[in-house]
């Protein structure tokens, strides 16, 4: 450990929450990206659903909103070890946009606009488990927070929370994405803090 | 490179925002104009944070090291740094680091400084150096800041400007300026680039510095009279300016 | 269709990252990008870092020239963005 700075504890607040572990409750709203933030013009905007052959499904912005959408209230937790309690969203439930696709792949590949991808088990998008968010704290998402829209899956790490998304691509099998493929976890359960591949 | 542990001899406040921590580091190994460190902290349960921050002392064969820093009001480090750290306390440094945003005496085409706020750390730096090496090269230095205010080392600028064979100082104030100041608050513009610095037909040396929008309009501004674009080195903070 | 946020640092901010790879300053080794061609110093890259892990991008395309993680005692780096790095090795140009 290196030398110890009196009085420095950094941007974390004491709680007497639960977190997990090697968690800091934070209650600011960090901004970490890996590129440049897109610029994403709505009449632009598509959201697809594919296997990698075909297009199963296909939004434009309009037909987006059109949909049903959910107030959400959720607990972010990124790998940087900062998580935030209580954040409030609005989105469209993955179980939704799945609608009644068949599909044998368990998979997907969650992509955005820029070239950042996640992936991670298609049963973990099911089930009241996962958002196409695209409004935060009552006002439209930030572009610097993943506007227009973003996946939201608080059970995961928050690298998976892909923004800026674009669609999923289900796959038959378990593609790395971004970090993934550069040495974080698969699949990222904070509780079981399965920050880097290899972690139980 | 190895961490190395620094105490503190001396602070000083600049301005209300900025602070210049002054280190004693046991086995320096001095540094070249324009380097910067590494500085980690570390909480008591372990938690760390690393931030860089521009060396704003000349290289010595004391081992002093001096940094300024500047207060961001949403920083995890630098609100530390700033307000609570406390002379003979340690801090763990990394460094000296960078050999491309540097300057070494041995450089004699013009030199061009352009900083933006807390960029002109590292210009200082530079200043500095020149001036301990009694050098004569031909600097200036075009400062934007804010507001008057806003000027970290003010009466030392102001000192070195006053001396022959010198460093030819500009201000551009954004904000608000000082009394009776020729040309009202606004950014560095063509018109700013033409009257105040080095002619692009000297083939000066550009270092330019500061947050990053401030350091890509300026570099751009440079470009388009006539600088070439390898003859400018740049050296961004980020979009507030600073590391946090 | 990115547009500049300003949120980036450049390759200067990955010196001391680097330096714990390569024995000389990598801020002025000169990196081709794969994508695009461009040649410039690292110093020149623009920088994402305190996030995940640190990327640091093409200046003219934005195209990802070299990945760096920490995980524990290991560094993962990918610089497969880059046809080539360029580095001098020259004794005047060690790393302090």
């Amino acid at each position: 450990m290196g030398t110890v700075s009196r009085g420095f504890f950094g941007r974390r607040t004491v709680a007497d929450v639960k977190l997990p572990p090697g968690q800091y409750l934070t209650t600011d709203f960090p901004v970490l990206s890996a590129g440049p933030t897109p610029k994403i013009a709505l009449e632009k905007w598509e959201f697809t659903v594919d296997d990698g052959t075909n297009v199963l499904r296909r939004w434009n912005w309009k037909s987006f909103r059109e949909l049903p959408t959910e107030n959400i209230t959720a607990d972010l937790h990124c790998v940087t070890r900062w998580s935030k309690l209580g954040t409030h969203w609005e989105g469209v439930s993955l179980d939704t946009i799945l609608g009644e696709i068949e599909s044998d792949a368990e998979y997907a590949v969650v992509r955005s606009y820029g070239d950042y991808t996640t992936n991670l088990p298609l049963a973990d998008l099911r089930n009241k488990q996962a958002w196409i968010a695209f409004r935060f704290d009552d006002e439209d998402l930030a572009p610097e927070h993943g506007g227009p829209a973003r996946l939201l899956i608080p059970h995961l790490y928050l690298w998976k929370s892909a923004k800026w998304v674009r669609g999923i691509r289900l796959m038959h099998e378990d593609q790395p994405g971004f970090w993934e493929s550069l040495g974080y976890h698969d699949y990222g359960d904070p509780w079981r803090e399965q920050r880097y591949s290899g972690d139980e | 490179m190895m961490w190395r542990v620094g105490t503190v001899v001396a602070l000083h406040d600049e301005t209300p925002t900025a602070r210049t921590i002054t280190l004693q580091v046991a086995d320096w190994p001095s540094h070249v104009a324009g380097q910067h460190v590494d500085v980690r902290l570390t909480a008591p349960d372990g938690y760390s944070a690393v931030r860089s921050y521009s060396l704003a002392s000349a290289p010595n064969a004391e081992g002093r090291v001096e940094l300024t820093v500047e207060c961001l009001a949403d920083g995890e480090v630098s609100p530390y740094l700033t307000q609570e750290l406390a002379v003979g306390e340690r801090l763990e440094l990394r460094g000296p680091i960078g050999g491309w945003f540097v300057w070494r005496s041995r450089q004699t085409e013009p030199i061009q400084l352009i900083a933006g706020g807390s960029g002109i750390v590292p210009l200082m730096g530079m200043i500095r150096s020149r001036a301990a090496a009694g050098g004569t090269e031909p600097f200036r230095l075009l400062y934007s800041v804010k507001e008057p205010g806003a000027v970290i080392y003010r009466d030392e600028l102001q000192a070195i400007s006053d001396r022959v064979d010198s460093v030819t100082l500009a201000y551009v104030y954004t904000r608000a300026t000082p009394r009776g100041w020729p040309r009202p608050p606004g950014r560095i513009d063509a018109s700013v680039i033409a009257e105040t610095t080095w002619s692009s037909k000297l083939i000066p040396t550009c270092y330019v510095c500061g947050p990053t929008s401030f350091v890509e309009s300026a570099a751009a501004l440079l470009v388009a009279c006539g600088n070439r674009p390898d003859k400018i080195r740049t050296e961004r903070f980020g979009p507030t300016g600073g590391r946090k | 269709m990115s547009s500049p946020n300003y949120d980036y640092l450049d390759g200067n901010a990955a010196a001391g990252e680097l330096s714990k790879v390569f024995a000389v300053d990598i801020t002025t080794a000169a990196g081709r990008c794969a994508e695009c061609g461009t040649t410039k110093c690292l110093a020149e890259a623009h920088l994402y870092m305190h996030g995940p892990g640190l990327v640091a991008r093409c200046p003219a395309c934005e195209h990802v020239l070299l990945r760096l993680v920490n995980v524990r005692e290991h560094m993962f780096l990918d610089v497969r963005g880059m046809i080539y790095l360029r580095l001098d090795t020259s004794r005047s140009q060690q790393a302090s």
